[in-house]
């Protein structure tokens, strides 16, 4: 058996031993370019002239690309054609590539660079979402999903709330900077190599800019030093500049982005701005919600439409809600272009969730974990059915809720408890100690998998099985660090019942599988695993065929392959090894090579109604997170997490445990250290790690516990696996509602708002601000917005 | 100097002699390894922040033997390493995988494995310092495991420590040597000196009066990763004998300018709680490795670490120039943002702390940053309160970084608390005062009000966590 094993990574040798090559490790061709970008000083600006000619004047410079050098269409944009590649009359944001700058070397770019002059008379920007809604500046139609009738269930019920939820975006930090190399073959076909998530698209960008059509372009992704999402679209502009100067001298030409072009030129996960009015029962049971969600899409639109889209249907996460009404706006701003990021806009709805029940909760005087436990979706049909229409089936919920919940585990302290015996223990803590607190959390997540724009759910493969028995595998996917590689060859050997060493997996490449969708979404392994399980089963019922001659069988029915040999099921000692049936088909002219393919059955989505069954199935886990909080200074020490996580029957548990200890400490940036501050001018001031700060080994605990749920096999998906990379993210939200639970623990507030990131200052705040509230007499709090509304 | 200058040096990469001729000596080692097809290593930020770069160096530890050393690579320009011994991660293999390397693929340590080869650096070089912890990686980025496989493979290794008297690394450590020579160097128009003698020095800075000097070279070097500074002619003071010793006393410790912090840490653990405090907080190891005390506090940012816990312990500094010698308190040494009492010609050589004779000291230091771990202040603060047998102030020291142009004591603040009891009424008279006591700015690391709370707050923090407790007598340790 192949599949369920904890097979370390396939390039994990590679990785330790400095031997596995990313896109900038090649060797070079000789004369090679290095590319080096003149950026805007301005968030908003006219160019009024523009004057490249002393930058001629630098040794070693080879040309200067403009808007002029542009033989094709000079735009990027991915859904319209609204992304200007090389500036022509305006500038959209701060800092972006107005023009680039060829050289021999990237120092005699960079010196060029610094030369060429160009003269803006500036803008007005709009630089915030707030700022964006004033001035009704927006990207794209409204959207709207809505079940019920969510404006007169609020007028009906027993306690209304409103209030809005604040979220910063985040850099994706990749640690290899955005890189392409465009070789020119000099017949008019480009090679390019390409940091790309999604080569089909950085193929077509490339032949669109160029003029040309996609099959004179091929784009081969060796691997990436980490995606997610941020070179799902943010890869094309850079692979479209270096064919442009391929195309424009004929030579190669290369970009590698320096971590500061790379952090102020590329689009990061979208901050929102939530605002909502929930109506709720004594008890806590959620009756109507209305919620507007406004993304800062940037200057130009992106993914910001599916991303907006998947925040909307991610509003509910795991509560039923009867009368919900979500609309989404996508703010267009001057600043980068929002893009794709780990969970595409799921973080961002279920966080305004999770803060409306930890507010519903307060409010009530209710523990929080009940009141989320109350709303969970549950029983069949409308109870157990999103606000788009979409049944949940099989609702793990309960069950991994409840393991987590019981989950005794042995705390930094040593003691073994449970979560009930914890929030004692914490309660205790707290009395004890005058200024610091600790906060418990438990939050669940629900995560919908499939593209939601149906088409993108198919893959291909291609198998090629050579004579001496060695094989190649391909297939649509790019790795990016998260195993998907190493899954497929697990599925590939599996199928074939052949060891791994027979394969080597090839760096993904339009030129062997065309019109790939982007390795994204948590899909990599379910599309492309049964694509390439597909493969093998068109190689495999070919060598049947062989086999039975070889084995003097009546039927292939009866064969079973396994550990590299063909075995004959009724009478295993009649076999033949996979090596000679594989030359004996070459003999017998047997075609050893096929693709394979596959689309997700049973799933739409209807745009005009918001309705439909956009997802294949859903993703569960659930995580208890623990924090203590420093009153006097608002930093918090993250002290224990146990997570409960539902992966169906992992493909690869060392892998999958892999994907959710990254998800969620990548989510825990995200909410609590990870800020990204942008001056008045639009300038964006964390372009460094010095200044933008990701976590290290120190904020992570040592007590961080990982439980994959037991005999979770899922029906109709590879080997009955389930997707691993996003839904993890958001357990992190477990972080964020514990520090809640600390701040709370300094007064008796029925609301502890909080922005995020959650950083030491904004903890202060809350912290003072719970304080001051707990110290004001006579007045209870919230009084104005808790409104019984009969 | 009594070395001729040369147009050519060299470097042991991987146990191979490099000769390198007329290169510019201010090229990052980082560039020059991937340049010369070395491309294993990796930039990740050329910032010395993600440790993607780590490469490891012999160089001297503060017993005084050859140790392996986690160092950025971005940071450090090649004439730092001229006469020098690295190891890249295409070294650290030969036939089979080296220990840390198998722990990292069987824990599932990598996964886009771009950040990989730094790691194994850092655990290559923790290994033979048997210090494999959180400690050795925190200068380490890793933007896809959380860590945690990475944990778990440094808690293998410990746990299987091989016996390594056969490991080539471990018999190289105990056969070669770390003594820097003395190099003068032109090449690319640049000229690169390291003396070996402190009247070098300064002979060198009369005939270079433009000259850059560099130690560690971890602040000049994001400078010179990135291009902002071209520095014509660079000395060394790496190889100083005069500004590399370290004396620890029973009236006071003074430690030369080149030592490195590391030394530091390692050498005085237990004899300033503060500045112990301070040097778990302060930077990683590759920086850490690498920075000395002279250049935290020659650089003179307003944020660096270090000046606080100095200025609250009454330092002085020592500073040489041809023309003479002469000592000043650390407290006038800064005169502005970035500019300092440091005059043409002169170096500093040495930080002097007296120790107290006081029997109930109270000291502590507190550095709050948007992450805990390797992040620039948004405030430090420094504290040292002696009491007498009444709990009355006798002594008060109040020092800050973050809040002013300049690190900084509230010297008003610390006037009125003398005479007053060590108590909670104490604490709520000064507080408001302390608020007051500086006009910090509101930059992308926090806000003025922010900072201003701090300063009042961390104090309160230190009497909340020292004033209560019971106080034990310390003893004085040489």
């Amino acid at each position: 058996m192949s599949v369920g094993k904890r097979k370390s990574h396939e390039s994990a040798e590679a990785h330790v031993s400095g031997t596995a090559i990313y896109t900038d490790d090649q060797r070079l061709p000789s004369g090679m370019l290095s590319l080096f970008p003149v950026l805007a000083p301005h968030a908003k600006a006219r160019i009024t002239k523009i004057d490249v000619s002393a930058a001629y004047e630098v040794e070693g410079v080879v040309t200067v690309l403009t808007a002029d050098d542009v033989p094709g269409e000079n735009n990027t944009g991915v859904i319209v054609h609204d992304e200007i590649l090389l500036a022509t009359d305006e500038v959209s944001y701060w800092g972006q590539a107005v023009i680039w700058v060829a050289g021999e070397t990237e120092e005699a770019a960079r010196l060029g660079a610094e030369k060429v002059i160009v003269t803006y008379e500036t803008l007005d920007p709009i630089l915030s979402i707030k700022d964006a809604i004033v001035a009704q500046s927006f990207h794209h139609s409204p959207q709207v999903v809505r079940r019920g009738d969510p404006q007169t269930a609020l007028q009906s019920a027993d306690f209304c709330l409103d209030g809005e939820v604040e979220m910063n975006g985040q850099d994706h930090f990749y640690l290899e900077t955005q890189t392409s190399w465009v070789i020119p073959d000099g017949e008019g076909h480009y090679q390019v190599y390409s940091s790309t998530q999604h080569p089909t698209e950085t193929q077509i960008i490339v032949a669109r800019v160029l003029g040309i059509a996609s099959n004179q372009v091929v784009v081969t992704c060796l691997r990436m030093g980490g995606g997610f999402g941020g070179k799902e679209s943010q890869a094309n502009p850079f692979a479209s500049v270096a064919a442009i100067a391929a195309h424009k001298t004929g030579r190669p030409a290369r970009v590698k982005l320096r971590r500061h072009h790379d952090m102020i030129l590329t689009g990061k996960r979208h901050g929102y701005l939530g605002q909502y009015h929930v109506g709720f029962t004594a008890d806590g049971l959620i009756t109507a919600l209305d919620v507007d969600l406004y993304a800062d899409g940037g200057w130009s639109l992106d993914l910001s439409p599916p991303v907006l889209l998947r925040a909307m249907l991610h509003v509910d996460n795991t509560y039923y809600i009867p009368h919900l009404e979500v609309r989404g706006r996508i703010a267009k701003l001057n600043r980068v272009s929002n893009t794709a990021f780990r969970g595409f806009g799921g973080p961002q709805g279920m966080v305004v969730i999770e803060d409306i029940l930890d507010r519903v909760a307060r409010t009530l005087n209710l523990p929080p974990d009940v009141v989320r436990e109350r709303n969970f979706y549950h029983g069949t049909g409308e109870t157990n059915t999103t606000h788009y229409g979409q049944e949940l089936y099989d609702n793990r919920l309960a069950r991994i809720w409840h393991e987590a919940k019981a989950l005794r585990s042995s705390s930094p302290s040593g003691v073994v408890a449970n979560f009930a015996e914890r929030q004692v223990a914490i309660a205790q803590f707290n009395q004890a100690n005058l200024h610091k607190k600790r906060g418990i959390a438990i939050t669940p997540v629900k995560f919908g998998i499939s593209f939601n724009k149906t088409q993108y759910n198919q893959a291909g493969a291609l198998i090629l099985v050579y004579a001496d028995g060695s094989i190649q595998l391909n297939h649509g996917g790019t790795e990016m660090g998260q195993g998907l590689h190493t899954k497929m060859l697990q599925v590939a050997a599996q199928t074939l019942g052949v060891s791994l060493d027979r394969f080597r997996i090839m760096p993904t490449s339009t030129d062997k599988v065309p019109n790939t969708s982007a390795t994204a979404a948590s899909s990599g392994s379910d599309l492309n695993g049964q694509a390439v399980k597909n493969a093998c089963e068109t190689i495999q019922s070919r060598l049947a065929t062989v086999a039975v001659r070889m084995m003097t069988l009546d039927t292939p029915e009866d064969l079973v392959f396994a550990n590299d040999w063909i075995y004959c099921r009724s009478y295993p000692q009649n076999r033949v090894l996979f090596a000679d049936v594989v030359k004996q088909a070459y003999s017998d002219r047997i075609s050893l090579s096929a693709t394979g393919y596959y689309r997700t059955p049973n799933i739409y989505w209807d745009e005009t109604t918001g309705k439909g069954r956009p997802f294949y199935y859903f993703a569960y886990g659930v995580a208890v997170s623990e924090v203590e909080v420093d009153g006097f200074t608002g930093t918090f020490k993250l002290r224990q997490v146990d997570i409960v996580h539902d992966a169906g029957a992992s493909l690869n548990p060392l892998i999958d445990q892999g994907q959710i200890e990254g998800g969620f400490v990548q989510g825990m940036g995200w909410l609590t250290m990870e800020e990204l501050v942008w001056d008045t001018q639009g300038r964006l001031r964390t372009d460094a790690p010095s200044t933008y700060k990701i976590p290290t080994i120190g904020e992570v605990p040592e007590h961080f516990q990982v439980h994959l749920l037991e005999r979770a096999a899922q029906d109709g998906v590879i080997y009955g696996s389930k997707a691993i990379g996003e839904p993890p993210f958001m357990l992190a939200i477990s972080v964020r509602e514990a520090i809640r639970a600390a701040i709370a623990a300094f007064g008796q507030p029925s609301h502890v708002p909080l922005t995020s990131p959650a950083t030491p200052e904004v903890i202060l705040w809350a912290i003072e601000q719970v304080r001051a509230e707990s110290f004001s007499l006579n007045t209870p709090t919230d009084l104005d917005v808790l409104v019984p509304s009969k | 100097m009594t070395s001729a200058l040369q147009n050519h040096f060299t470097i042991v990469i991987n146990g191979a002699t490099v000769r390198l001729k007329d290169v510019s000596p201010t090229m990052t080692l980082l560039h020059y390894l991937r340049q010369s097809g070395r491309i294993g290593t990796k930039e990740g930020c050329g910032d010395g922040d993600c440790g993607a770069c780590t490469v490891a160096i012999v160089a001297q530890g503060s017993d005084g033997k050859p140790h392996y050393q986690a160092m950025n690579s971005c940071l450090i320009p090649l004439g730092a390493v001229a006469g020098r011994e690295i190891v890249t991660v295409e070294g650290v293999s030969r036939d089979r995988l080296h220990p840390v390397q198998t722990a990292m693929v069987t824990t599932g340590g990598s996964q886009c494995g771009y950040c990989t080869p730094g790691f194994v650096m850092s655990l290559f070089a923790a290994y033979y310092d048997r210090a494999l912890n959180d400690a050795c990686v925190e200068g380490n980025l890793c933007r896809c495991t959380g860590y945690l496989a990475i944990r778990r493979a440094a808690q293998e290794v410990v746990e299987n420590q091989p016996d390594d008297s056969d490991d080539r690394f471990h018999q190289h450590l105990q056969t070669t040597s770390a003594d820097l020579s003395e190099i003068s160097y032109n090449g690319n128009d640049q000229w690169f000196y390291r003396p070996t003698r402190l009247q070098d020095v300064l002979t060198l800075m009369e005939q270079y009066p433009d000259a850059t000097l560099i130690a560690g070279g971890t602040d000049l070097g994001l400078e010179i990763s990135y291009h902002r500074q071209h520095c014509e002619v660079m000395i060394s003071l790496e190889a100083v004998t005069e500004l590399k010793t370290l004396e620890n006393t029973l009236e006071f410790v003074e430690i030369g300018a080149a030592v490195p912090l590391i030394h530091v840490e390692e050498t005085l653990r237990g004899v300033f709680p503060s500045l112990d405090e301070m040097l778990h907080w302060f930077a990683a190891r590759q920086i850490r490795t690498r920075a000395t005390i002279g250049g935290n506090i020659g650089t003179a940012s307003p944020i660096g670490d270090l000046p606080p816990v100095l200025l609250s312990l009454d330092a002085e500094l020592k500073l040489a120039h041809s023309m003479g010698d002469r000592t000043i308190p650390l407290s006038d040494f800064f005169k502005g943002y970035r500019q300092t009492d440091l005059q043409p010609g002169e170096v500093i050589v040495s930080v002097k702390i007296p120790k107290s004779a006081s029997t109930r000291r109270l000291s502590q230091a507190y550095k709050i940053g948007k992450r805990g771990t390797d992040d620039i202040s948004i405030v430090a603060a420094a504290f040292v309160i002696d009491l007498d047998e009444d709990d009355r102030i006798l002594h008060a020291r109040l020092a800050y970084g973050g809040v002013a142009a300049i690190p900084i004591r509230a010297i008003a603040v610390e006037q009125m608390l003398i005479g007053k009891f060590w108590n909670h009424e104490t604490i709520q008279h000064v507080k408001p005062a302390l608020k007051q006591a500086f006009t910090p700015l509101t930059d992308l690391r926090g806000s003025a009000d922010y900072r201003s709370l701090l300063v009042a707050n961390l104090f309160e923090k230190f009497f909340v966590e020292f004033g209560e407790a019971p106080i034990q007598a310390l003893e004085v340790t040489a």
